[in-house]
């Protein structure tokens, strides 16, 4: 007898809503949309709970034959990365969703995209066969596309264009790639691509198929790779692929931006440690040197123009390329060591640091831009670093809450961003000593435009025009306990997450060496 | 039994003449009868028919004394072919619902060019194709010419005279091929198994493959498809975009490349950096792939972006047929199926549901009307349409292209990033054309406010879109359905001559 097809039903489950809600009209619409997110949350945690977490290797598997002669199949798995991913997106689509109350227009449209895009996130983080995963990868720009052009701000179109257009470059070239591979294995399969890799298979057979007299095999590897690595890099984004994230970021309404800097930026995270990692180590090994400084300059340059930017949605915007930098960094410090024996601990560490680190982004930064999406939704539509002032004062509970997300965000020991960043730190210093202290300079950037905001927002003298701005009602706080809870849960107890990831981590980085 | 899908459009084309004058409603019920028996016999033929390979229909002497014969034969090309048929042909009478002026006359035509076009791809005798061939241009130029809209003589005068000059350059080279395999018979089959001389095939089959290659759209002798599609009316244009460009497409396949597959070898020199006909050929359908996407991109009249996307995606068809490697050419295959259904779709939305309605195709005009509002449904359809052509999973288009750009990979490596500069213009033209006719931002400007509003979109066409989404995304999602018939189809003996040339 098969097992139950759980990610399967996981992934569909979605759609059904998505469909549920545009068949029952606009009263219920976000009713309905939260409540198959909450039964979505549930399957991930029933997950959570039958998963395996001494084991590295893939469970809940689920393979069948698709289009057999394209070497495609319908091919399913989760690890620790997986899951901790399923529940990141599920976690994320309900914040995203609560965060959307202000949507007024063609409400049911609305929740049936973030719906969609819940789908498709699901689908990226457990396929496992390149064409499977590329459907949903891909599918996901369409739902996102829409969430930003048709409830975005003004200058919503050129953004959600710009968007659109990066990322599809991005996906093109990986598409490139990954086809010149199935051209001389003959197969879409990560693990098997992966295994050629490790045995050292994997480009001494594409070159002699495709390369040839019109280019060298190293010049020839390089290009797959960079094909590869584009489509993640613009995906997380890498600078300097990152210029279509903070219009974007800004434009769409808040509640979406909080699904695209918590979850979707995480597509592009996994891709690189789950996919380009062990098929292209070499390759990372190779480059590592200019792909650390990349790491770096997402890192210090993002902070600074964080710190230059006067609009809050820009400023987190620019805060997430920062925090996913460092997730970058350490694992181009890892690749640096791919296949060798020596620091394995700190590789280790390294990884379950990036691992922590995307939940943790992800959980904060989607808090943090509902908070924006409250404050904007009381202040009329304005969001101006200096347009508030004295918010504590009017609304004190609203202060402390975001103050603690901000905290958060910032990696204050005792809340969840800390464990991650150190355990990032602590693993990658040995790796890449100079990179490391150099994107230093990042973090303190980052403590400036984060402890600014406190201070032009909610400190100083009162500004008259908001005297009367109405606290956190009942039912906001009550929405907001579980994702604050959390924060601290994580910053005292990393083990919950750290249990689940570290034999993918150990897995992960073993699977480097030959 | 599919032989009665030719007889039954033309049966159906008589009965025109024989109803009564007045009245729309008669013509109308004929065709979407006559149309969806073709599909039925089609989808019949296509489900009993599962191996793919080569089944003589009907085989009848017609002119001994010349050795040709009414042969009519189908393998899993023609059924893949039959079928889009099929399909784009009963939403192209769901589509042309709103016809009042002369519809028997109209009906009439849609059918006799169906009919024509059925029996090209049944055609297993050169001569038989050739005659179903040449039916077909007739009723293209009336369509036209008479229902038409935008220069709609000039478009349509064009088309025939390139059609016309392609058919030309088809009948020199069948001629001659007849002619020096010793005039015995004019059979598919019985030329595709005579050996040609190497240098006869050398000149004979740039001939025929260009002369195929103008109905296809094959850049530079394109452009009479833009002014044509732009011309024709909606219906016209779904049949000549989905279909007609697919008899280009299914001759270059079927005739030129079976019959002299030597044509394609390695010259024994190199002119301009070329070392072969294909080289040559897979340069050009590169350089349409690109060019048709970036035309398209700059085009402020509606239906030319469609038009130029055709160019463009055809382009694709005729890549695959180059690669020679077995996924190129099921791709391609695949491909003439994909984008028969989604150029019908796509041509069906601007034409019948936006311009039918609003009179104006210019996409500055168009946004201040706030399409997405006024015509939700054509909003959505054209949507999903659009995704489609660009070529995102989940869609016949994705499958096709793939396995297109992985056959280039194998033969072309340098052509697949050129091609993938070409899929992101494709993109970037289809995203343009949306935003500025359905989600434009610009506020309706005065005189526009004082429009009527819009009719609703019919049940007739909300029908016919649903049966060309319906169709793109289930072979989007199983394409397997179709590549089950065409790999069998492929490595029959009538391709044998290509498998043995070992091309790299």
């Amino acid at each position: 007898m098969t097992p139950f097809p759980w990610l399967s039903l996981l992934t569909l489950l979605p759609v059904v809503g998505a469909i549920t809600v545009l068949l029952l009209g606009s009263r219920a619409a976000r009713g309905i949309a939260v409540g198959f997110g909450i039964v979505s949350l549930g399957l991930t945690l029933t997950l959570w709970h039958s998963f395996n977490s001494v084991s590295g290797d893939l469970q809940f598997v689920e393979v069948h034959s698709w289009i057999p002669s394209l070497g495609v199949q319908y091919h399913l798995g989760i690890d620790g990365l997986s899951l901790l991913m399923l529940a990141l997106s599920a976690i994320v689509a309900l914040i995203g969703m609560a965060a959307s109350g202000s949507i007024a227009k063609r409400v049911p449209l609305y929740y049936a995209l973030v719906l969609l895009l819940e789908t498709c996130l699901f689908g990226t983080f457990t396929a496992v066969n390149f064409i499977h995963w590329f459907l949903f990868w891909e599918l996901a720009l369409v739902p996102a596309f829409f969430l930003i052009a048709l409830w975005g701000g003004p200058r919503a179109k050129p953004a959600a264009m710009q968007f659109l257009v990066y990322t599809m470059v991005g996906s093109v070239a990986m598409l490139l790639t990954f086809l010149a591979l199935y051209l001389s294995t003959h197969t879409f399969e990560f693990a098997e691509l992966a295994h050629l890799t490790q045995t050292g298979q994997l480009m001494p057979a594409v070159y002699p198929v495709l390369g040839g007299h019109w280019i060298a095999a190293p010049h020839f590897a390089a290009l797959l790779f960079a094909g590869a690595f584009l489509g993640f890099a613009v995906k997380v984004p890498v600078y300097p692929f990152h210029t279509w994230l903070p219009a974007a970021y800004s434009e769409a309404p808040s509640g979406t931006t909080a699904i695209l800097t918590g979850a979707m930026s995480k597509m592009g995270l996994f891709g690189f440690a789950r996919i380009l990692l062990p098929i292209f180590g070499p390759q990372m090994q190779r480059f590592a040197t200019p792909l650390l400084w990349l790491g770096v300059a997402t890192i210090v340059f993002s902070a600074f123009a964080a710190l230059a930017q006067k609009d809050l949605k820009r400023i987190f915007a620019y805060s997430s390329i920062n925090h996913l930098g460092y997730c970058l960094l350490a694992i181009f410090a890892v690749a640096k060591f791919s296949g060798s024996t020596a620091l394995a601990g700190e590789q280790f560490a390294a990884m379950d640091g990036v691992f922590l680190q995307m939940f943790n982004h992800g959980l904060t930064a989607a808090t943090l831009f509902w908070f924006i999406a409250m404050l904007e939704q009381r202040s009329g539509g304005l969001r101006g670093l200096d347009d508030f002032g004295g918010l504590r004062k009017s609304m004190p509970v609203f202060a402390g809450l975001m103050g603690i997300s901000i905290f958060s965000s910032l990696g204050l020991p005792g809340l969840n961003g800390f464990p991650g960043e150190f355990l990032l730190f602590k693993g990658t210093f040995p790796l890449a000593a100079w990179n490391s202290a150099l994107s230093l300079l990042g973090l303190l950037a980052t403590a400036l435009f984060l402890l600014r905001i406190l201070q032009r927002v909610f400190s100083g003298p009162l500004n008259p025009q908001w005297a009367a701005m109405p606290d956190l009602t009942l039912r906001e706080r009550a929405l907001l306990v579980p994702s604050i809870a959390l924060m601290f849960v994580l910053g005292l107890y990393p083990q919950l997450i750290l249990g689940i990831v570290n034999s993918t981590a150990i897995h992960l980085v073993q699977g480097l060496h030959p | 039994m599919l032989a009665w899908t030719i007889y039954i459009s033309f049966l159906g084309a008589f009965a025109m003449t024989l109803l009564p004058k007045r009245g729309a409603a008669g013509p109308r019920i004929v065709a979407l009868l006559s149309a969806i028996a073709g599909c039925g016999i089609a989808v019949t033929a296509f489900i009993q028919h599962r191996t793919g390979e080569m089944l003589t229909i009907t085989d009848t002497k017609w002119i001994p004394s010349l050795g040709i014969s009414y042969h009519l034969a189908a393998d899993g090309i023609s059924l893949v072919l039959v079928l889009l048929t099929g399909i784009v042909a009963v939403a192209g009478v769901l589509f042309s619902w709103n016809i009042d002026y002369r519809p028997r006359e109209f009906f009439a035509f849609y059918l006799l060019l169906v009919g024509a076009v059925y029996g090209v791809f049944l055609s297993n005798d050169l001569f038989l194709l050739f005659v179903f061939y040449e039916i077909a241009i007739i009723p293209k130029y009336f369509l036209i010419a008479i229902w038409g809209s935008t220069r709609r003589e000039y478009g349509a005068m064009k088309l025939v005279l390139y059609s016309f000059a392609g058919s030309a350059m088809v009948l020199i080279g069948l001629i001659a091929a007849y002619v020096v395999s010793g005039g015995h018979s004019l059979s598919l089959t019985a030329l595709a198994a005579y050996q040609f001389l190497p240098h006869f095939q050398m000149w004979a089959f740039p001939l025929v493959f260009v002369g195929f290659a103008v109905l296809a759209g094959m850049w530079p002798l394109h452009t009479w498809a833009p002014t044509g599609h732009v011309a024709a009316p909606t219906a016209a244009s779904m049949l000549l975009a989905g279909v007609v460009m697919k008899l280009g497409a299914y001759g270059c396949l079927r005739v030129a490349m079976t019959l002299f597959p030597l044509g394609l070898s390695p010259w024994s020199h190199h002119v301009l950096g070329f070392a072969s006909w294909r080289e040559v050929f897979a340069l050009v359908a590169v350089i349409g792939i690109v060019y048709g996407a970036v035309v398209a991109l700059v085009q402020k009249d509606f239906k030319f972006v469609i038009g130029y996307s055709s160019v463009s995606h055809m382009g694709f068809i005729l890549l695959g047929l180059m690669t020679l490697n077995q996924l190129g050419l099921s791709g391609a295959v695949l491909q003439m199926f994909s984008h028969g259904i989604i150029a019908g779709l796509l041509f069906a939305v601007v034409g019948r549901m936006i311009y039918a309605r609003t009179h104006t195709r210019e996409l500055s005009a168009l946004g201040p009307m706030q399409l997405n509002k006024a015509l939700p449904f054509a909003a959505i359809t054209f949507v999903i349409a659009g995704i489609a052509s660009m070529g995102l999973p989940g869609f016949s288009g994705f499958v096709a292209e793939l396995m297109i750009l992985i056959g280039t990979w194998q033969a072309f490596p340098v052509f697949a990033l050129f091609v993938g500069f070409g899929i992101i213009a494709g993109v970037a033209y289809v995203w343009r054309a949306m935003q500025k006719a359905f989600f434009s931002t610009d506020a309706a400007a005065p005189a526009n406010r004082t429009h009527e509003p819009l009719a609703p979109i019919s049940l007739p066409e909300r029908l016919g879109a649903v049966l060309l989404i319906a169709s793109s995304v289930i072979v989007g999602i199983f394409p397997q359905i179709l590549l089950n018939v065409i790999t069998p189809a492929l490595n029959g003996p009538l391709f044998g001559g290509l498998r043995n040339g070992r091309w790299p």
